[in-house]
């Protein structure tokens, strides 16, 4: 029990792991995200020109539907109001703490990073065929290589960035 | 509608020990990226820990079956790295923006946004992909046990006790 209202990260993260066995056994359903994702692209391009999206390769072989997975990552948001608001930490926020300390309070350039980062972590991420929840706990929980080689260089990837991100600046 | 339903409710906890464990921040997102705090380390792995054993003891048993993503060297290793890069800007990953949007962070609006153009640039970008990057050193489905050729608990118990020994490390290092 580290700060009020938050449990240790080794306690959520082992009922967590317990969530997953559940998923698997009742529904044979693996943790993901970034499919849905996907997913949604498709349905709103559907909206604009639903002959491309029926002749795309990738909407083909990722039908825009609302599934499980997008389910499930509709539940995460619900899930973490419901967590928040009861133990108080619910908090409207435009800019994370570290980032204001570093680049200070315009909401600007952390839109416009975060919005550019957010487009480089999907491209990436859909060639690597899984997400930190695909491949980093699902793929790493049933020993797949692609899953402990996809957490690997997850995080070299995003220590190069975040690394030159904060470059020069105070420590925190 | 029922397979549905279980997607939602099990989002739903999941978000729900996500946000306990305060993994959604960007501070602590980024704060791994930049060795200085390790909350995502530590749940991520508690849950591989934890789900491994369940997984495959059910497995053995003949209740659950494995679903494998394939070891492709090129789509992976590239892909990965592209992720991160991006991940490091933005802070958040494709399940935690969501999260991080329940618990009220609104910066990560932004990201679910960059997300869903990526989504839609990479779609486009598949038929390229797929005759070149996502066929260089196809593996296919494997995992580490079938690699080396041992059964499955022997990596389970390495992987375990390697766990246990970054923990300690990370808790000594008051990381």
């Amino acid at each position: 029990m580290k700060k009020e209202g938050s449990w240790s990260p080794y306690f959520a993260g082992a009922l967590s792991g317990v969530v997953a066995i559940g998923s698997v056994w009742f529904v044979g359903k693996y943790f993901g995200a970034s499919t849905s994702f996907v997913k949604t692209a498709g349905l709103i391009e559907e909206i604009f020109s639903p002959e491309k999206v029926a002749q795309m390769p990738y909407f083909i072989k990722n039908l825009p539907a609302i599934d499980w997975q997008w389910m499930f990552v509709f539940g995460i948001a619900i899930g973490a109001f419901i967590s928040a608001v009861s133990s108080g930490t619910f908090k409207i926020k435009k800019i994370p703490d570290m980032w204001e300390a570093r680049f200070g309070s315009a909401t600007m350039p952390r839109a416009i990073v975060a919005f550019i980062g957010g487009i480089i972590a999907m491209f990436g991420v859909r060639m690597a065929d899984g997400c930190p929840s695909g491949h980093g706990l699902a793929g790493a929980s049933q020993l797949a290589v692609s899953g402990y080689v996809a957490l690997v260089f997850f995080f070299i990837g995003g220590m190069i960035s975040a690394n030159l991100l904060y470059k020069g600046g105070a420590k925190k | 509608m029922t397979t549905l339903l279980y997607g939602l409710v099990t989002g739903i906890l999941f978000g729900f020990l996500l946000q306990k464990g305060q993994v959604l921040h960007y501070d602590k997102q980024i704060g791994a990226l930049r060795m200085q705090d390790m909350t995502i380390v530590k749940f991520m792995l508690s849950h591989v820990a934890v789900a491994m054993v369940g997984i495959y003891l059910l497995h053995d048993l003949g209740v659950v079956k494995l679903s494998l993503k394939p070891m492709i060297l090129g789509g992976v290793i590239i892909g990965a790295i592209i992720f991160g890069i991006g991940w490091g800007l933005l802070g958040y990953c494709p399940g935690t923006s969501l999260g991080a949007l329940g618990e009220g962070r609104i910066d990560a609006l932004w990201g679910i946004g960059g997300m869903l153009v990526g989504a839609g640039i990479y779609a486009e970008a598949y038929p390229y992909l797929k005759t070149t990057v996502l066929t260089w050193g196809d593996y296919g489905k494997i995992t580490i046990p079938q690699v080396l050729g041992v059964n499955h608990w022997v990596i389970i118990v390495i992987v375990l006790i390697g766990i246990m020994g970054l923990f300690k490390w990370l808790e000594k290092k008051e990381l």
